[in-house]
């Protein structure tokens, strides 16, 4: 009973404190109320974090590293997946080469034939690599790994050089106007119909591949990993 | 021959008990369907004459023991390894539009992340007023939303671009799944956040090994997003990122961000990896189209298919079968039996939900004559999936991601099915 009526009252109290709490600030329109629920993280919470990087440079911690510096890395803490010229091991991602063949019948996308800016090299590493060991480089080890992946595609060719903050965002990636925005609206216009055909559409067809002629489905209990 | 045994029962012991089938109309009627006679009528089986387990004698229940198939399952030449690799819902075995928590198709990019929720917080900091920091009990004190959604990786169908290639629903159209998710509207906290004027795109960041980051515009952001912690009532699965996940309807599930730990506010993108070197759209002029966030309309008939054969001969024939479209909801779905000629409306039954899975059936009287079967979809935008053909000619066969084609069935006169190109 009198546990009941306690709670009443503090129900009551977070109503008359709460009613014009989320009144009052609203700021404009378009934003909705507040709950004051959670905390404000600190300046040291936010800094652990808050290791995302972008073209414009925004983001890049302050550091060094330089071809030489990123090649001995490299072949320490990538090349067994990716190769020691960032050509690929089986599955593993390519990382360079592939110029001139985005048209052809096997496009080969690498960071120096389709990555559009060198600040996502950093950004991801510094995410997820090396891959099952994330977070063990320093800030002037990714800058020399990118330094040197970045040698690996041509785009640095000067063994000396070094990479800095100041200097990542100045490099211009060769793909970097290969891309377009989403234009599926405009260039797939004639997907949107009235009324879809529904008789005599398109003429007699035949079958022309067949899945199994390929024979690449799993079976159950067959492991087959690494096959091409 | 087809490489694909289809779960509990076999392609041989499909055939044998077809044959078996036929010998039974003739010999013993009774025997139609196959099994153990000791446990069908006249005779009363051993589960009627003994008590079963009790109840709580399995806390958290499971498929039964006869539905082991019923699985997830991965193409293991595609991926270099495990922890960073897909596996596909079995869509061939599921019916209605909801799709089981431990059946929704996988993608890390690091491993499953384990993550305490005690240990677990959310940071939204950035371009905002007031930088928070959350718990997930803190994010369950917002109020709540449910929505069903469907989920498709951009890459769902990227194998099929130059051909058939795999021989099943399960592998063709499995990184999809549709479920309920409950969750704190995104725009509910970043108005708690309070954005500022000049903030324009989310940079939305995991807390797996990858750490995976993307980024989402502000209009998406505060149109439909959801910070989820629920997958069908109960707590997200490790491997759809409890304890808490982005939910970006309609749009590409790598968006999706599971253990998601930062939100941070900007006025540009990032051009992060997964939206720069990997889901943008390589296209014949060798130009990739970047941010095709959404998900076109797509169906396909999850059964027959080549994981779920006819079993039953000529008859009446039910077509199962799901369509989609990440810009709004199914208006109609038509079927064709004769590869895309002619075209039969299908028929929508149960929910018919906005950027979620919708069932259709087609339902006929089989001659028993070879087929080839398609679904057709058309959305709420007025939006027609195209054909195989009509997407390669915009696109090529380069592009990887968004394959929403129509697919081809090719039902055979033994009620095999395997998974072909028309022309």
């Amino acid at each position: 009973m009198s546990k009941s009526r306690k709670f009443m009252a503090v129900a009551l109290t977070a109503c008359v404190l709460g009613a014009p709490a989320l009144a009052g600030q609203r700021t404009d329109t378009k934003s909705g109320p507040r709950y004051h629920i959670g905390r404000a993280p600190t300046a040291d919470e936010i800094r652990g974090w808050d290791i995302d990087v972008r073209p414009d440079g925004q983001g890049l911690p302050e550091g060094k590293g330089t071809v030489a510096q990123g090649e001995k890395l490299f072949m320490d803490n990538c090349a067994s997946c990716h190769g020691e010229f960032g050509e690929g091991s089986g599955r593993w991602p390519v990382l360079a080469g592939g110029k001139g063949s985005l048209t052809s019948d096997n496009p080969v996308k690498t960071v120096g034939s389709y990555w559009p800016y060198a600040s996502t090299l950093f950004d991801y590493i510094r995410h997820a690599m090396p891959y099952g060991n994330t977070g063990s480089l320093s800030v002037d080890e990714y800058y020399a790994l990118v330094a040197y992946v970045l040698h690996l595609n041509d785009v640095i060719t000067d063994q000396n050089f070094e990479l800095t903050n100041r200097n990542l965002a100045t490099i211009k990636m060769p793909n970097e106007q290969g891309f377009v925005m989403d234009d599926r609206a405009t260039s797939e216009k004639s997907f949107w119909q009235k009324d879809p055909c529904m008789k005599d559409c398109i003429a007699p067809v035949k079958i022309t591949g067949r899945a199994v002629a390929i024979d690449v489905t799993p079976e159950d209990g067959k492991k087959s990993r690494g096959v091409e | 021959m087809s490489k694909m045994d289809s779960p509990r029962q076999s392609r041989r012991s499909f055939l044998a008990a077809g044959a078996g089938v036929a010998a039974s109309v003739l010999a013993k009627p009774a025997l139609a369907g196959g099994g153990n006679p000791a446990n069908q009528p006249p005779n009363v089986p051993e589960w009627t004459k003994s008590l079963g387990e009790g109840v709580a004698v399995r806390p958290y229940g499971k498929p039964s023991k006869f539905e082991k198939d019923v699985v997830r399952r991965d193409v293991e030449w595609l991926t270099a390894s495990r922890e960073s690799s897909v596996s596909f819902t079995p869509l061939h075995e599921l019916e209605g539009i909801i799709t089981p928590n431990g059946l929704c198709f996988e993608r890390h990019h690091g491993g499953i992340a384990e993550i305490d929720p005690v240990d677990h917080r959310l940071m939204i900091h950035g371009l905002v007023e007031r930088p928070l920091i959350l718990t997930l009990e803190e994010l369950k004190r917002y109020p709540r939303v449910n929505r069903i959604h469907f989920m498709e990786c951009a890459a769902n169908s990227g194998m099929e671009w130059r051909g058939a290639q795999l021989n099943g629903c399960q592998f063709t159209h499995g990184m999809i799944h549709c479920v309920q998710y409950t969750g704190v509207s995104l725009r509910t906290l970043l108005d708690e956040a309070g954005v500022k004027a000049n903030g324009k795109w989310l940079l939305v960041e995991g807390a797996d090994a990858a750490a995976m980051d993307r980024s989402l515009p502000i209009e998406k952001a505060l149109d439909d997003c959801i910070i989820a912690y629920k997958m069908n009532g109960e707590a997200l699965y490790p491997e759809q990122g409890y304890p808490m996940r982005l939910v970006v309807p309609g749009w590409q599930g790598n968006l999706w961000v599971k253990w998601l730990r930062r939100i941070k506010v900007g006025d540009q993108p990032w051009h992060t990896r997964e939206e720069t070197s990997k889901y943008t759209d390589l296209m014949p002029n060798g130009k990739a189209r970047r941010f095709t966030w959404s998900m076109d309309a797509k169906s396909v008939i999850t059964s027959p298919s080549p994981q779920a054969p006819i079993r039953h001969g000529k008859g009446f024939t039910i077509v199962s079968g799901l369509a989609w479209s990440g810009n709004g909801k199914v208006k109609r779905v038509d079927v064709s039996l004769d590869g895309g000629r002619n075209w039969w409306p299908a028929r929508l039954d149960g929910p018919v939900l906005d950027k979620a899975l919708t069932r259709f059936y087609y339902e006929f009287d089989w001659n028993g004559e070879p087929l080839l079967l398609q679904s057709r979809v058309q959305d709420d935008t007025g939006y027609v999936q195209p054909s195989k053909a009509e997407l390669r000619k915009i696109r090529g066969v380069n592009s990887i991601y968004h394959n929403n084609g129509i697919q081809t069935w090719h039902v055979q006169a033994n009620g095999e099915v395997e998974n072909v190109e028309v022309a």
